[in-house]
């Protein structure tokens, strides 16, 4: 049997979250003020659970790398956060939004968890209505929805192209709430170093505050990871710049499974690679899918025209385009699946389609949108549709209430107005769908340790689909573990305040101050951000959108030298006692060095293609995934030996009693 | 293109800071002023000096982290937008660029161009929510809000919190800040029900942090990356005046 003890509820799955929340244990108020509990991370899972533990009356603790906690990347989500709430009458459920993410993550993730998200995914947005969220409204006053991919109703809820900011801010609300009332105590500008475990316990952990460089030891009953995803392993992505993995794979050195590492996004619609100096991408919000068309020259001499700049793309007519998502996959159209795009954007720019100077990228297009909006717009207003001008203005009205910020963004980016000539866009990486083993309770194979948010792996299988990723942070933050952690704390009424004298807190600090200061001693020629570009350029060549035994096998020992360099060679100036930006820096790479290769460990140990996992040598005549659900429907949980080059394997067998596995088709 | 910066150098907040010049060839104008600083800051490095400390995160202009006055106004030249989406094609060959933290006594410089806007927080923390606990909120449509009321919410809640109009007005104040969250709640039904209290409460927090008050400039709303509007301050000072009038 497994080592892996999932503890899912007994009972059939639409009861199973019902009936664990009825017989799980339960601290009463008065214990709960005894208790603390330490929160790594500000976004929308830490906010979320800081508020809420706080309201129930434990002591929270949240300490973050930002200046302030509204800062967390969350806040760049754009899109919007789905919601079973059925207001559109279009035939969504409960069981539908399950059964669309189960689907959509191609069948990798488990059943319950998922079935949970979509129950509470209802109450997440009453929440955020209550907390004064502004979302987008119907005249009527009603909110209002819009369709995201993988998906045939229409259940996304938005704030414009800004629905990450406007929940981080909830959130941060109510965040801010509880810190006024004490319950909260704030540390911005800090870092995790080490997780501390006392009697095989998570109790504590150690901290950097990166403006001062004081190193600090801090003790509680519980220990929350919601540190984000580790995309930024890949040095370009969509992360924001701070974003990393430490917090998680200190925790892993620690003794917590790292599961489905090599399942990583790439979402199709991002602004591509300008320059050398690029440092990082933009996503463009999947939203846009809804109105805006993918195409490439249907010839290649035309493509080769744009590439070199003699043909514009609006000189190319109708019948020289390939809309090759509509063509290939007519059932959802522009709206498939994210690693689906993307692979399909892929193929078109290997095949010689591209449309930049690179060659690495295709159109998105709104021209049709904004003549179909503007000619709705004339018959409304009584305008004769033959004025095109006036036609095509009102259209462009449309289009900018809908998307506006994030027209504007491309173009100040870009210098292209993106209302005259399609947009250039390019898949990118965008979201870790791997992350910490937890198991239903959110918690990691550390007793105390959770992982909630991007930083766990449970909900979305090897795809995440888009408008998920929120639901699941508040999903995990505002309505799971305020219930499941006190299942782990009941026993912990009699322990009394976890204090930092334990030798296992010196030990820690002295090993975190050790690994600081080792790095500044190497005194070398090369700066950090060389190792990342590196890093990353290996692991998007060998770990991106396809990936095969003998790149993967490169990339392993590519990675490996480049570690042996990085302890020889890496430049940082300043001290340690001190603001430093470029030893945090520092820190964080020494650990996507060794993600990164059990990435690459993960990617070729699974044998088959799913969800963002494409292996070449695994796929169908049609150049589509296929998967081997006889040999590989399990979670790879990998465990810390002691060497980055030598991981140990364990399985979480994925067991489907309420859906049929299917091939994913779209078509 | 080739360009001469003049930027702020401070080691911390009790050292006196000076402007220190840097020489950069071969700046790409599709480059954002941020990558043109990391380049500079490797040029640093590998020259064996410290690089130059600033604020940023996201690099979309979403989260607020970047700062930096450049040439005498925050954010640079181009209006609506944080310098993390500035292009240095806003800029010509030649062109001297001069590069300052935000200055004002709210925010105490941390290291070069780094400041401290923690007091931005506990503004918020003063009274900047809806006083709801998790669990307890009736169904999101339960309550239809007008369009053009929930749009004018989040029009004032689109504020990132940067610090931009304080830095750029002449009397340091935080008022087109605080009131954009004011006045997002008090358009909602939700928010409406302690628009009073919050007011108050917001207002002498303000106060406590040391920034000053609005002689209506207007620098803030010209200056924000995201075009709060002036119409917020208003909003805010009629609704304290009634607080005051009126408390309950």
């Amino acid at each position: 049997m497994s080592i892996l003890q999932s503890n899912i509820p007994g009972g059939p799955l639409s009861d199973k979250w019902t009936n664990h929340k009825n017989s799980i244990r339960l601290v009463n108020p008065a214990n709960k003020r005894n208790i603390d509990i330490i929160v790594i991370g500000s976004g929308l899972a830490g906010a979320s659970a800081s508020a809420s533990l706080a309201e129930l009356g434990y002591n929270v603790k949240c300490f973050f790398f930002q200046d302030s906690p509204r800062r967390a990347h969350s806040i760049a989500a754009q899109g919007g956060i789905n919601a079973a709430k059925n207001y559109q009458n279009d035939g969504d459920s409960t069981y539908r939004l399950f059964y669309d993410t189960i689907k959509g993550g191609d069948y990798r993730s488990r059943e319950a968890n998922v079935h949970r998200l979509a129950e509470v995914s209802a109450n997440i947005i009453d929440q955020c209505v209550a907390q004064g969220v502004p979302f987008a409204r119907e005249y009527g006053g009603t909110l209002a929805n819009r369709s995201f991919g993988g998906v045939q109703v229409s259940r996304t809820f938005y704030a414009r192209g800004q629905t990450g900011q406007q929940l981080l801010l909830g959130a941060y609300s109510a965040l801010s709430r509880q810190v006024a009332v004490g319950k909260v105590k704030m540390y911005n500008r800090h870092e995790l170093l080490d997780i501390v475990k006392v009697d095989g316990k998570a109790r504590g952990v150690v901290v950097r505050n990166n403006a001062t460089g004081e190193i600090s030891s801090h003790g509680g009953h519980a220990v929350l990871l919601c540190n984000g995803g580790y995309g930024n392993v890949f040095y370009l992505s969509t992360n924001a710049m701070g974003s990393n993995a430490t917090a998680s794979w200190r925790a892993h050195k620690r003794g917590a499974f790292f599961a489905n590492p090599s399942f990583t996004q790439i979402h199709p619609t991002c602004i591509p690679v300008s320059g050398d100096y690029q440092s990082k991408l933009t996503l463009m919000s999947e939203s846009l899918r809804n109105d805006g068309r993918i195409w490439v020259p249907l010839h290649k001499e035309d493509a080769e025209a744009v590439r070199e700049g003699r043909l514009r793309p609006t000189d190319i007519p109708e019948d020289r385009r390939d809309y090759y998502l509509e063509r290939r996959y007519p059932a959802f159209g522009n709206l498939v699946p994210r690693d689906v795009a993307s692979r399909a954007a892929k193929e078109r720019c290997d095949a010689g389609f591209g449309v930049n100077k690179t060659g690495q990228a295709v159109f998105l297009d709104f021209s049709s949108a904004i003549e179909r909006y503007g000619e709705e717009q004339a018959n409304l207003k009584g305008i004769s549709p033959s004025d095109r001008e006036a036609v095509m203005q009102m259209g462009r009205e449309v289009v900018s209430a809908k998307y506006g910020n994030l027209f504007q963004m491309y173009e100040q980016i870009t210098a292209d107005n993106p209302y005259e000539t399609p947009m250039k866009i390019f898949p990118a990486v965008h979201y870790t769908m791997g992350g910490l083993w937890v198991d239903y309770n959110l918690m990691t194979t550390v007793p105390g340790l959770f992982a909630l948010g991007e930083a766990n792996f449970s909900d979305h299988g090897a795809n995440r689909l888009g408008a998920s990723a929120l639901m699941q942070g508040l999903a995990d933050g505002y309505f799971v573990i305020p219930y499941t952690i006190g299942e782990y704390l009941a026993d912990d009424i009699r322990t009394g305040s976890i204090s930092t004298d334990h030798d296992a807190f010196k030990a820690a600090e002295m090993e975190a101050k050790g690994h600081l200061s080792s790095l500044l001693s190497i005194q070398g020629k090369t700066t950090v951000d060389t190792f990342h570009r590196k890093l990353g350029k290996f692991i998007w060549d060998y770990c991106g959108m396809a990936r095969s035994e003998q790149g993967l096998n490169y990339a392993i020992s590519e990675v490996q030298a480049l570690r042996d360099e990085f302890y020889n060679d890496v430049r940082i100036p300043g001290k340690l006692d001190e603001l430093n930006p470029e030893l945090e820096k520092a820190s964080r790479v020494s650990d996507f060095l060794e993600l990164g290769e059990l990435m690459c460990n993960d990617a070729l140990n699974r044998k088959e293609s799913c969800g963002g996992h494409f292996r070449e040598e695994y796929q169908t005549e049609e150049g589509e995934a296929l998967r081997d659900d006889k040999d590989y429907a399990f979670v790879s949980a990998w465990e810390y030996s002691g060497d980055p080059k030598a991981p140990n394997h364990h399985k979480e067998e994925l067991t489907f009693d309420n859906v049929e596995l299917k091939t994913r088709s779209y078509k | 293109m080739k360009l001469t910066l003049h930027v702020w150098r401070q080691k911390d907040a009790q050292t006196q800071g000076e402007m220190v010049d840097y020489t950069l060839d071969s700046v790409s104008e599709d480059m954002s002023f941020l990558e043109m600083m990391d380049v500079l800051n490797q040029q640093i490095i590998e020259a064996g000096d410290e690089p130059i400390a600033f604020d940023h995160d996201c690099r979309e202009g979403i989260c607020g982290m970047c700062s930096m006055v450049i040439n005498g106004q925050p954010h640079g030249p181009q209006q609506g937008t944080t310098t993390c989406q500035l292009h240095m094609r806003s800029f010509k060959d030649g062109d001297s660029i001069y590069i300052e933290p935000f200055r004002a006594k709210g925010f105490p410089v941390v290291r070069d161009l780094m400041v401290d806007r923690s007091a931005f927080d506990r503004i918020i923390q003063s009274g900047g929510f809806v006083s709801v606990g998790t669990g307890a909120a009736p169904d999101g449509n339960a309550i239809p809000i007008r369009k053009e009321e929930a749009d004018e919410a989040f029009n004032a809640a689109t504020c990132i919190g940067c610090g931009a109009c304080v830095a750029s007005c002449k009397n340091a104040s935080a008022m087109l800040f605080v009131s954009a969250k004011i006045a997002q709640l008090d358009r909602l039904p939700q928010g409406k029900v302690e628009s009073k209290e919050r007011v108050r409460s917001m207002v002498v927090q303000m106060d406590e942090e040391g920034f000053g008050n609005c002689t209506n400039t207007g620098a803030c709303s010209a200056e924000c990356p995201k075009g709060i509007s002036l119409e917020n301050i208003a909003r805010m000072n009629r609704l304290y005046l009634q607080s005051s009038v009126s408390p309950t």
